[in-house]
C-alpha cells in the first residue's frame, strides 16, 4: 500500500512499552505494537460474546441487543454464562481492549515524542466505565449493579438508578457533570465560532489571525483565553466532565441510599438561617 | 501564590472535606432485586439505619385471648354501639389493648367518665366509635389493600392519642411581592425538594388525575401540563418517604404509567391511594366538628393541635400507617391476635355526638 505523504515523518521506529522492536511494524497505514495485539484480541472476542449473546436472546436488532449483568443474588461471584456471565466475559474483554487501547495510545505518544494528553484524555473515559461496571459493583456487593450491555437497556438501567434517589438532579456530582457537559459544550461552540469567523472573512479581506481573535473576546467578555489557553480549558472542562459523571453515579448506592433533595439537608440546617 | 490565598484554599478545601465526611453515608448496602436483572429496579437501604427503624417498628405483646362464651357486651354494658356482640370477656380484653395502642398515659378516663362509663360526655369516645367503625371498614372492604394483615388502632396510634403522621391542608401566606403557589420552598413532604409542600389535599382529599404522562409520542394529545406532573411527583416523593422505598419498587421509570412493567406493589399503592381516600372524605373529615368544639383535645388532656392552621381534620397518609416500612410493621400481622375488631358493628352510631 502506497504511503501518504506525510506517514514517513510519524514512522519512526522505538517507543514501545513491552514487546521492543517485536510487534514495531505497520500493515498498510496502521502501525501494531503489542497493545495493538490485545486490543484486537479483545475486541475479537468481547463482540463475538456480544453475538453469541444476541443469538441466545435472539435478536439481532441492534437497539434491542441486550446484555444483562447477572442476578444480585450471585454478588460478587462468577455466574453461569446464560444468566450474566456472559456480561462478566465481555466486561473482562471490554476492559482488556479499553486499556490496550490507552497504553497503544502511550506508545504512539512516545513514539512522536508527544506529551501523554490523548492516553490520559482517553484513560478518563475508560476510568467512567470502569467505575460504572466494576468499582460501583464492588462497592454495593453485587456484579448484578452493573449496566446492561444494550442501546435500550442501558437508558433503561441510566433511568432506573437515577429513581433509586427520588430525583436525580439534587445529586451534588451531577450538578457539577452537568455544568461541566454544558459548559463544554458552549465553550467548543464559541471557539468553534471564532476559528470559522476568523478563517472565513468576507470577500475581498485577509484571513484574521489570533489577534483578532484575542480582541473579538476582549470586547465581548473582557477576557480571552488565548489560542493555546483554549484548548486546555476544553480538555479540562471535557474531562471534569467525565470525571464528575463518574463520581454522580459512584456515590449513588455506596455513599447515598435515600433520595437526593433529602442529602441537602445539612445546607437547609445551617445555623445561620434555620 | 500569597500566603492569604494558600489559607482561603486550605479553609475551603477543610470546609468541603467536612461536608463530605459528615453528610454521607458509606458500604456495605443492602439491595434487593425487584425487577430482571440489569433493569435497576431494587430497593436500596442502608442497614445500619434500616436496623434502627426496624426496632422501632414492633408489634406490642398480643394479650391472653379471651373467653368467647357467656353474655354479650351488648346485654350486660350500656350503650354499646359498635362492639355490642363481643362477649364481656372480649370486651375487655379490646378496651385494655385499646388504652395501650392510644392512651396508655391517660387510661380508660381519656375517653371515659369514670363516675359513668356508659357516657358519651367525652367527645374522644365518639371519636373512637367511629374510628373502630373505620378499622373494620379497612379489614373488611380495602382487602386489596390490607390483605389479611389488616391494621389495629395500633398501626397508626403507636401508644400516642394523635398519630405521629397526619397531615392538613397547607394554609399559604398571602404576604410578600410574589403570589405563593405551594412550592419551591424545601417540602418535608417530598424529601426537601422544591416540588410542592402539600400533594395531598389534591390526590387524597379530592380525586383530582394523578396520572399525566402522555400515552402518545406528539404534543397536543394530553392534556396535564408539567405543573401538573410536579404536583404527581411530589405525591409520589411523599409515598417513597412515608413506605422507605424509592421509585422503582412501584415503576420501571421507562415508562412510569405502564401496568405490564410495573411490579404487583404498585397494584396494592393503587388501591392504598383510594383507600386513603375514602377514609379521609367518609370517616375523618366528618368528624371535624368535634375537634373543632375541642381544638386543643379533651379537657383533661393531652393539650396539642387537633386540627390544622386552616381548622381542617388531621388526615391520613400513607406514612400514617406505613411510618417508614414498606409494610406496617415490616408485614407482622397486626389484626391476627385480635378477633374482637373482626366483629365491630357497621350500623350507624345513635345520635351519640348530640349528648
Amino acid at each position: 500500500m502506497a504511503m501518504l505523504t506525510f506517514e514517513r515523518k510519524y514512522r519512526v521506529r522505538g517507543g514501545t512499552l513491552v514487546g521492543g522492536d517485536l510487534f514495531d511494524f505497520w500493515i498498510g497505514p496502521f502501525w501494531i505494537g503489542f497493545f495493538g495485539i490485545t486490543t484486537a484480541f479483545f475486541t475479537f472476542i468481547g463482540v463475538g460474546l456480544i453475538l453469541m449473546g444476541a443469538s441466545i436472546q435472539g435478536t439481532f436488532n441492534p437497539w434491542l441487543i441486550n446484555i444483562p449483568p447477572p442476578d444480585l443474588a450471585y454478588g460478587l461471584r462468577l455466574a453461569p454464562m446464560r444468566e450474566g456471565g456472559l456480561w462478566q466475559a465481555i466486561t473482562v474483554c471490554a476492559i482488556g481492549a479499553f486499556v490496550s487501547w490507552a497504553l497503544r495510545q502511550a506508545e504512539i505518544s512516545r513514539k512522536l515524542g508527544m506529551g501523554y494528553h490523548i492516553p490520559i484524555a482517553y484513560g478518563v473515559a475508560v476510568f467512567a466505565y470502569i467505575t460504572l461496571v466494576v468499582f460501583r459493583p464492588i462497592l454495593m456487593g453485587a456484579w448484578g449493579h452493573g449496566f446492561p450491555y444494550g442501546i435500550w437497556s442501558h437508558l433503561d438501567w441510566v433511568s432506573n438508578v437515577g429513581y433509586q434517589h427520588l430525583h436525580f438532579h439534587y445529586n451534588p456530582a451531577h450538578m457539577i457533570a452537568v455544568t461541566f457537559f454544558f459548559t463544554t459544550v458552549l465553550a467548543l461552540s464559541m471557539h468553534g465560532g471564532l476559528v470559522l469567523s476568523a478563517l472565513n472573512p468576507p470577500k475581498g479581506e485577509p484571513v484574521k489571525t489570533a489577534e483578532h481573535e484575542n480582541t473579538y473576546f476582549r470586547d465581548l467578555i473582557g477576557y480571552s483565553i488565548g489560542t493555546l489557553g483554549i484548548h486546555r480549558l476544553g480538555l479540562f472542562l471535557a474531562l471534569s466532565a467525565g470525571f464528575w459523571s463518574a463520581v454522580c453515579i459512584v456515590i449513588s448506592g455506596p455513599f447515598w441510599t435515600r433520595g437526593w433533595p433529602e442529602w441537602w439537608g445539612w445546607w437547609l440546617n445551617m445555623p445561620i438561617w434555620k | 501564590m500569597r500566603f492569604s490565598t494558600q489559607v482561603l484554599l486550605g479553609l475551603a478545601a477543610l470546609v468541603c472535606t467536612v461536608v463530605i465526611v459528615l453528610t454521607f453515608e458509606r458500604p456495605p448496602v443492602r439491595t434487593t432485586q425487584i425487577g430482571y436483572r440489569g433493569v435497576a429496579m431494587e430497593d436500596v437501604a442502608n442497614p445500619r439505619t434500616l436496623a434502627v427503624r426496624v426496632a422501632a417498628n414492633r408489634l406490642p405483646a398480643v394479650p391472653e385471648a379471651a373467653d368467647t362464651d357467656g353474655p354479650k357486651a351488648s346485654e350486660t354494658f350500656e350503650n354499646v354501639q359498635v362492639l355490642g356482640e363481643l362477649s364481656v370477656a372480649q370486651f375487655g380484653r379490646i378496651m385494655q389493648a385499646m388504652t395501650e395502642w392510644i392512651a396508655p398515659a391517660q387510661g380508660c378516663t381519656y375517653c371515659h367518665n369514670p363516675e359513668n362509663m356508659a357516657s358519651d360526655e367525652i367527645y374522644t369516645k365518639v371519636v373512637s366509635r367511629r374510628m373502630l367503625q373505620m378499622t373494620r371498614r379497612i379489614n373488611t372492604d380495602w382487602t386489596a389493600h390490607v390483605g389479611q394483615v389488616g391494621v389495629t388502632c395500633y398501626t397508626c396510634h403507636r401508644g400516642q392519642p394523635v398519630p405521629a403522621e397526619v397531615w392538613a391542608t397547607a394554609v399559604l401566606p398571602h404576604s410578600g411581592l410574589q403570589a405563593q403557589r405551594g412550592q419551591n420552598h424545601p417540602a418535608p413532604v417530598a424529601n426537601d425538594s422544591s416540588l410542592p409542600g402539600d400533594p395531598f389535599t389534591p390526590f387524597l382529599l379530592q380525586a383530582n388525575e394523578i396520572r399525566v404522562i402522555s400515552n402518545s409520542s406528539l404534543p397536543g394529545r394530553n392534556p396535564a401540563n408539567v405543573m401538573q406532573a410536579e404536583w404527581t411527583y411530589s405525591l409520589m416523593m411523599s409515598m417513597s418517604e412515608g413506605l422507605g422505598v424509592n421509585c422503582t419498587h412501584c415503576h420501571n421509570s421507562r415508562s412510569f404509567g405502564n401496568w405490564e412493567t410495573s411490579p404487583p406493589a404498585r397494584l396494592t399503592a393503587w388501591h392504598g391511594i383510594r383507600m386513603v381516600r375514602d377514609l379521609n372524605t367518609a370517616y375523618i373529615t366528618p368528624l371535624q366538628p368535634l375537634w373543632a368544639a375541642n381544638p386543643r383535645g379533651p379537657a383533661d388532656g393531652p393539650h396539642g393541635a387537633r386540627l390544622g392552621p386552616g381548622g381542617d381534620a388531621l388526615k391520613i397518609n400513607c406514612a400514617t400507617c406505613h411510618q417508614g416500612a414498606n409494610r406496617p410493621f415490616y408485614g407482622a400481622p397486626m389484626l391476627e391476635g385480635y378477633p374482637e375488631l373482626r366483629l365491630i358493628s357497621a350500623g350507624p352510631a345513635r345520635a351519640a355526638s348530640a349528648e
